[in-house]
């Protein structure tokens, strides 16, 4: 079967540096990957390089075995997007959620609008009477349902995702962390998670791959995640800083 | 001996379209030569709290407060001039991000220095080696090179060694840390919190450090107060968190994901139809 | 339900209403700036007084009348008559139309031009930028009055020109203002976003930047409304402008100039007219500030 990403030999150059050197990564259909590190590991790089918006890159990216650069725009907002970081600085502060998640079906000619955006705001948890509400007058988790739902409203099957819950609380972080794997098996959607939070790949991912300084050190089953078996001294360190108060002393004992 | 520092009923609240809004509502506790920690959500008012102790609120929040005494001294009846040699001086603060709470064209070392100078009285050559000792202490290996370096020129892990630098050279009684990692990598937050741990212990300070993750303040306090909507809900000894009774401390506990997570769902909040998150 | 529940339901159920409840909310906040308010009454009447002047005018705005040469403001000639026994009063009414027909064309013209020029350097930036940007500089240097002249000079003297020349030296403000809240946004997440999902280049300026922009670019607009005037007029006063018999405001002061010491009122009654209308201007353009931004209109 043909990975829904595929990348080889990447580099991606910012000025004069490379802050991705020769990463290789395949992502099956329907798998959850994590790429996880610290930052500067240039773990969003990669994704921001897949979706074009680096443009300094060499190597080899693949979506569904068709290479990007071979894709049109619009032919590549179908088959993948992105959900970013910051649910503040990712919706248009002056379009209603109901322009939001409308825009995408505009720009590629799909029809029966109202009842394709009610659906998809049920789908991802929020109740259509927020369908006209602004950005500001939602609160953080809210507006990450709304850039998920945008993410999906074309429905590709390859969801980037750019630390979608680091901006949270964590009692939203569990609210958006459920929504993710319920739409996975929903929709059969394939994940790449870019996070520093281990603890999350650990609920949502099926594979990993660790960053260090913009090159791969480790790739891992999450079963290698949960029993804190890594190979490489660098994920073993990533894993020590990661344990929260209550899962040292589970380790310890 | 009274507590160094007491805090009773604290209110705040700022005005609403449909009157005022308490975001604080009721907040009281005494603080030792202890670490005390602050967790809640965005929203919960522990930043508030924190802000509150030094009097930073300004209109139109509007700030009411039974008792507020430092070391026997009444905040609440200081003048503004008073209230500064307070600040800084013996309650220190330590803000989220270094990048903003530093001064972009003042070297780090002179902002060390100000930081010493405002409050005391000393030789510029003491100055110097007090600012030297004091980033040794926070251990930034070559200090001579680190003094002459802007805030944007050091890492996020350095930056926040720098404020904290500059928040203990006064040696103050009391240090507020408002979520003084949470900007940082998961490995540079322990060696933060180690430093103010070890800094603490070392200057028999009390800490008041806020922040939204449980088990980070577990680890470093020897009590937890958990804010929920205003109010405090729950205090709990640090090393008794599995013994939490109030539901909103257990939903908090239980809706992290653990780094050995095998559970299919995460419990969440019950936060009442239609409300939604 | 009531029209009011109607328009102030935060569960809107179809687009219309929610535009309409929006456009309610910008109304009353709109309501709440006594100034603004002030202001759009001037320029409510402004635009009134340019309609039906034909009716609300007494005498002829042109009639010479030599029996009746600079006769001081009475109960028959309410503004006084000018040197040619003309009726100050008709004549400011009329030349109303032509103050309106200049802002509003400069307007149109200038505003559109300066948006789009300033929001495609700022999205595209690179060597689109620098280009645009240096030529919008060499304008920006050079004072509009005396490029408005230089303009008319070669475009002939005459209403059409002026209003071409003026909408000239306009736009480079614009395109200033543009480019510089295009770039507060042009790396945001949001603009990514759109492009991710298969937006041309064209479409993310057209539907995502301008917007973004308008409402400081309106604002502007309205704050130079008053310099717009004021250069009508100086070109007015020049002999550029409007033509005779035509009654602009700057051209009447002009003429007044020569009496303004016996008869100061054939300068000052139009001149008058332009304060009135430039403040008028300045008020709304300050009250649209505080009401074109969803965010700060709900703060209050």
């Amino acid at each position: 079967m043909t990975p829904a990403l595929g990348i080889r030999n990447l580099y991606v150059r910012y000025g004069r540096t490379d802050v991705v050197q020769d990463v290789s990564i395949s992502v099956e259909q329907g798998e959850s990957y994590a790429l996880v590190g610290e930052s500067g590991s240039g773990k969003s790089t990669i994704l921001r390089a897949a979706v074009g918006m680096v443009s300094d890159w060499r190597g080899e990216i693949e979506i569904d075995g068709t290479p990007r650069s071979s894709m049109a725009q619009a032919d590549f907002a179908r088959h993948c997007q992105m959900v970013f970081q910051d649910p503040y600085g990712s919706l248009h502060p002056r379009r209603t959620v109901d322009a939001t998640l409308s825009e995408p079906l505009k720009i590629h000619n799909i029809g029966d609008r109202d009842h394709r955006v009610v659906e998809m705001m049920r789908s991802v948890g929020l109740n259509p009477r927020y369908r006209f509400r602004f950005p500001h007058q939602l609160s953080g988790g809210q507006r990450q349902r709304v850039a998920i739902a945008r993410a999906l409203m074309l429905d590709p099957k390859l969801l980037l995702l750019d630390e979608p819950t680091s901006a949270l609380d964590v009692s939203v972080q569990a609210e958006i962390l459920n929504l993710l794997v319920r739409l996975r098996e929903e929709r059969g959607l394939t994940y790449v998670f870019v996070t520093h939070a281990l603890p999350v790949v650990s609920f949502l991912c099926d594979r990993l791959g660790v960053l260090h300084k913009g090159q791969l050190v480790e790739e891992a089953g999450v079963d290698k995640l949960r029993a804190g078996a890594f190979d490489e001294p660098y994920a073993r360190e990533l894993f020590a800083a990661s344990l929260g108060a209550g899962d040292r002393v589970r380790h310890a004992v | 001996m009274p507590p160094l520092l007491e805090l009773k009923n604290l209110r705040v609240s700022f005005p609403g379209p449909r009157g005022p809004v308490e975001v604080v509502s009721g907040v009281s506790f005494d603080l030792g030569r202890e670490r005390l920690g602050i967790v809640g959500e965005s929203g919960s008012g522990k930043s508030l709290t924190g802000r509150s102790i030094l009097r930073l609120l300004r209109p139109p929040a509007k700030v009411s407060v039974d008792r507020l005494r430092f070391d026997g001294a009444d905040l609440l009846a200081m003048s503004e001039r008073e209230m500064r040699q307070v600040r800084g001086a013996r309650i220190s603060m330590v803000m989220q991000d270094p990048r903003y709470s530093l001064n972009p064209v003042m070297t780090v070392g002179d902002q060390i220095a100000e930081a010493l100078k405002v409050h005391e009285r000393i030789p510029r050559r003491e100055v110097r080696e007090r600012v030297m000792d004091m980033l040794d202490k926070v251990r930034i290996h070559d200090p001579e090179r680190v003094m002459k370096l802007y805030p944007h020129e050091v890492s996020g892990g350095m930056g926040q060694r720098v404020m904290i630098a500059m928040m203990l050279i006064p040696k103050p009684d009391i240090l507020i840390a408002d979520e003084p990692t949470s900007a940082l990598d998961v490995s540079v937050q322990a060696q933060v919190l180690d430093l103010i741990e070890e800094m603490i212990a070392e200057y028999g300070m009390g800490l008041i450090l806020i922040s939204h993750d449980l088990d980070l303040v577990a680890r470093y306090c020897d009590r937890v107060l958990v804010m929920n909507q205003g109010e405090v809900v729950e205090e709990l000894e640090a090393g008794g968190l599995h013994r939490a009774q109030h539901p909103y401390t257990r939903a908090l506990l239980e809706s992290v994901p653990r780094i050995d997570e095998t559970r299919k769902v995460l419990p969440v909040m019950d936060r009442g139809a239609g409300v939604g998150t | 339900m009531t029209m009011h529940d109607w328009l102030t339901d935060d569960a809107p159920a179809s687009r219309f209403q929610a535009s309409a409840g929006q456009a309610w909310a910008i109304t009353r906040a709109f309501g709440r700036n006594p100034l603004a308010v002030l202001g759009a009454v001037i320029i409510g009447a402004l635009v009134f007084v340019s309609i039906f002047a034909p009716w609300l005018a007494p005498y002829s705005p042109v009639g010479q009348n030599l029996g009746a040469r600079l006769l001081p403001p009475s109960s028959e000639y309410w503004l006084g008559t000018d040197e040619l026994g003309r009726d100050i009063y008709s004549r400011i009414l009329y030349g109303a139309r032509i103050t309106l027909l200049i802002v509003v064309m400069v307007a149109l013209i200038s505003a559109p031009l300066g948006l789009i020029i300033g929001a495609v350097a700022g999205y595209f930036g690179g060597w689109v930028d620098r280009t645009l940007m240096a030529l919008t500089d060499v304008f920006l240097s050079l004072p509009k009055l005396i490029m408005a002249l230089a303009f008319v000079a070669a475009l002939g003297a005459g209403l059409q020109n002026a209003i071409i020349a003026i909408a000239v030296t306009a736009w480079p403000a614009y395109a200033r203002i543009a480019r510089a809240e295009t770039l507060t946004f042009r790396n945001a997440e949001f603009i990514a976003a759109v492009r991710l999902q298969g937006a041309s280049h064209l479409r993310v300026i057209a539907v995502h930047v301008v917007p973004l922009c308008l409402s400081s670019t309106i604002i502007r607009v309205t704050l130079d409304m008053a310099g717009i005037i004021l250069t009508a007029a100086g070109l007015g006063f020049l002999g550029l402008g409007a033509q005779p018999p035509l009654p602009e405001w700057g051209a009447m002061i002009s003429r007044g100039r020569s009496f303004i010491l016996d008869q100061w009122w054939v300068a000052t009654m139009p001149g008058f007219a332009i304060i009135i209308v430039s403040l008028g201007f300045c008020f709304l353009g300050d009250g649209l500030r505080d009401v074109l931004d969803p965010k700060q209109r709900d703060g209050r």
